[in-house]
């Protein structure tokens, strides 16, 4: 368990949060540029020190101002992955991972050097400098040096921000099986809300050096009242399981808890558990079943709520089909002429091909 | 070609630009660390007295560590009645003088280099778990090596060439302190020296080019070894 408590200022800047992260898992510092959160990792880092504050990583106290105590960098034991990989450009790729490797405390346990090159398919770069790498290989190989150094947690300040759409891709594959096979806690620095979808599972909402908001993705998602609603890609976030693959028809079949999606033909083995983003302005509402549409997925649900969307003549209608719930963004004349109340059973109407392929799966 | 005399004065320059090197290297380095990383007060002043040898006549230099380390010197006279260690008119004391007077010039390449080094990689070592000695040996060092050796090369090369600092706190003695530069000065004095002097003219000048040369070969290799090329 990692607890965070923390108070700085600089330049007109203040920044008072606190927050902890689950002893494993993803934990999603999220907030637009110049929130803080790339404050926060320095702070837990030790690579900056704040005015007060104190962080302790399962019972450990890494810095603690009232008490005096503020370990240096090197003996956190917190793996860094930073926004630009900086490898050191000297030392070939296979030094470059040895390099915390080798001064990790001799009792510290973590995957061996020939697991972290396989996980994160480093083989054929080995004898290379990180000159000769592309960004995604260079990002790739700051990931394993940072896991090598045997940390008890792993911080990650934007690690695909500088990699363009297709380095992104190539590099989030290797993150998110990172992530799962690391069983540490990850701080994970984002401002790109795909990669809170694709990685995170639980989510810390940062505005102006505060903390706006935390819990899981899932219930985040369906917060009409957080600056994440007014996003054009806000919605309910699903955890799905891939039921089938129809590769003639070149759909698959998603369960979530309460029913069945049909999406475009995922890359996932069937049994894999994925989460997609059901979009609120792609979700439209009927209150008779409709036919003759191409809509492939209709959803027999309940109306739980409405409320105000960001722009005025909008509004959010609140929908549960069993217990899972989602997120119908649609005018407030449609709501009317609808007559939308809580209670209403409805039709939630999903056209199958705005669910996006997420970008793990790739 | 050179007669044993000029030889000497051949030799005698390149063993005390070598050793002036050899001296003003660790400090030089060191000094260049402050100035680049530290935040102290003085450190301004502390810029200032390093590149006085840049900018104050030689001579000056010359005679200020002829009152520092002449025998009666506060320096120059405990070393000699410790030690027996005499600075003043002999070879080690042109070194000094050398030393001395290449300092800023190393302080300037190193500091440049260092300067150049990105601080995010010192802080990636320390999170990996390299302690600060740790993360300037491995790390920082290595890349501020072709700094290092440029500022060596050209303090050696003009270390070949010291004078002013030289001739005062050394003087001009044949084969104790007698230099190139110095041996030049002596030939144009002397009647019909000017064979003597055009030949070590010469001498000076394949040094100079062989060591810029050197220097240039060498940069590009470490780089190629530090991945940038």
């Amino acid at each position: 368990m990692l607890q965070v408590a923390l108070r700085h200022g600089f330049q007109g800047f203040g920044l008072d949060v606190g927050f902890s992260a689950a002893e494993a898992g993803v934990t999603a510092l999220f907030g637009p540029s110049g929130c803080g959160k790339t404050t926060i990792l320095g702070a837990v880092a030790g690579l900056l020190r704040p005015l007060s504050g104190r962080v302790s990583l399962s019972g450990r106290v890494l810095l603690d101002t009232a008490a005096g105590i503020c370990l240096p960098p090197e003996q956190r034991r917190c793996g860094l992955v930073f926004q630009e990989a900086r490898l050191f450009p000297h030392l070939s790729v296979a030094s470059n991972l040895r390099y915390g490797l080798n001064r990790a405390p001799p009792g510290a346990t973590g995957p061996g050097f020939e697991e972290v090159v396989a996980l994160l398919g480093l083989g054929a770069l080995l004898d290379r400098r990180p000159a000769r790498l592309s960004g995604g290989e260079k990002q790739r190989v700051a990931l394993g040096r940072a896991l090598l150094s045997r940390p008890q947690l792993l911080l990650m300040d934007e690690p695909l921000a500088a990699l363009d759409a297709g380095r992104r891709a190539e590099v989030l594959p290797f993150l998110a099986r990172l992530c799962d096979a690391a069983r540490l806690p990850i701080l994970y620095v984002t401002h790109a809300l795909d990669e809170v979808d694709a990685l995170a599972d639980h989510l810390v909402l940062l505005q102006a050096g505060r903390v706006l908001a935390e819990g899981s993705v899932e219930a985040l998602a369906l917060r009409t009242d957080l600056p994440l609603a007014a996003r054009r890609d806000a919605g309910a976030v699903l955890a799905c399981t891939v039921a089938a693959h129809d590769t003639a028809r070149g759909l698959t079949r998603l369960s979530f808890p309460g029913g069945t999606l049909l999406v475009p033909l995922r890359a996932e083995p069937v049994d894999s558990r994925i989460r997609i983003r059901l979009r609120a302005r792609d979700v439209a509402v009927a209150t008779q079943p409709p036919q003759g549409l191409s809509t492939q997925n209709i959803l027999a649900a309940e109306v739980v709520g409405l409320g105000p969307a960001p722009t005025p003549h909008e509004a959010f209608v609140r929908l549960r089909i069993g217990p899972t719930e989602l997120l119908s963004r649609i005018t407030r004349d449609s709501a009317e002429r609808l007559g939308l109340a809580p209670g209403l059973a409805v039709w939630a109407v999903l056209k199958a091909v705005t669910i996006d392929r997420a970008l793990g799966a790739a | 070609m050179l007669s044993p005399e000029e030889w000497q004065a051949v030799e005698l320059s390149l063993a005390v630009a070598g050793r002036s090197v050899l001296l003003s290297l660790l400090p030089a380095i060191a000094v260049a660390w402050m100035l680049a990383r530290g935040r102290f007060p003085g450190r301004f002043l502390l810029d200032a007295c390093v590149h006085l040898p840049l900018v104050v006549p030689p001579v000056v230099t010359g005679w200020c560590l002829l009152l520092l380390f002449g025998i009666q010197g506060p320096l120059g006279g405990p070393l000699y009645a410790w030690f027996g260690i005499r600075l003043v008119f002999t070879t080690e004391g042109a070194a000094l003088a050398t030393a001395v007077m290449s300092f800023p010039l190393i302080v300037r390449a190193v500091r440049l280099s260092l300067e150049s080094v990105d601080t995010g990689l010192e802080a990636a070592a320390r999170s990996l778990g390299a302690r600060p000695l740790d993360s300037f040996l491995t790390i920082t060092l290595p890349l501020m090596s072709p700094g290092i050796l440029a500022g060596a090369v050209t303090a050696f090369a003009a270390g070949l060439g010291e004078f002013g600092a030289v001739i005062t706190f050394a003087s001009n003695i044949p084969g104790e302190t007698q230099t190139l530069p110095l041996a030049i000065y002596s030939a144009t004095q002397s009647p019909g020296g000017e064979v003597v002097a055009a030949r070590l003219a010469l001498v000076s000048f394949v040094l100079a080019i062989g060591g810029l040369l050197s220097a240039d070969l060498l940069a590009r290799r470490m780089n190629r070894w530090l991945g940038r090329g």
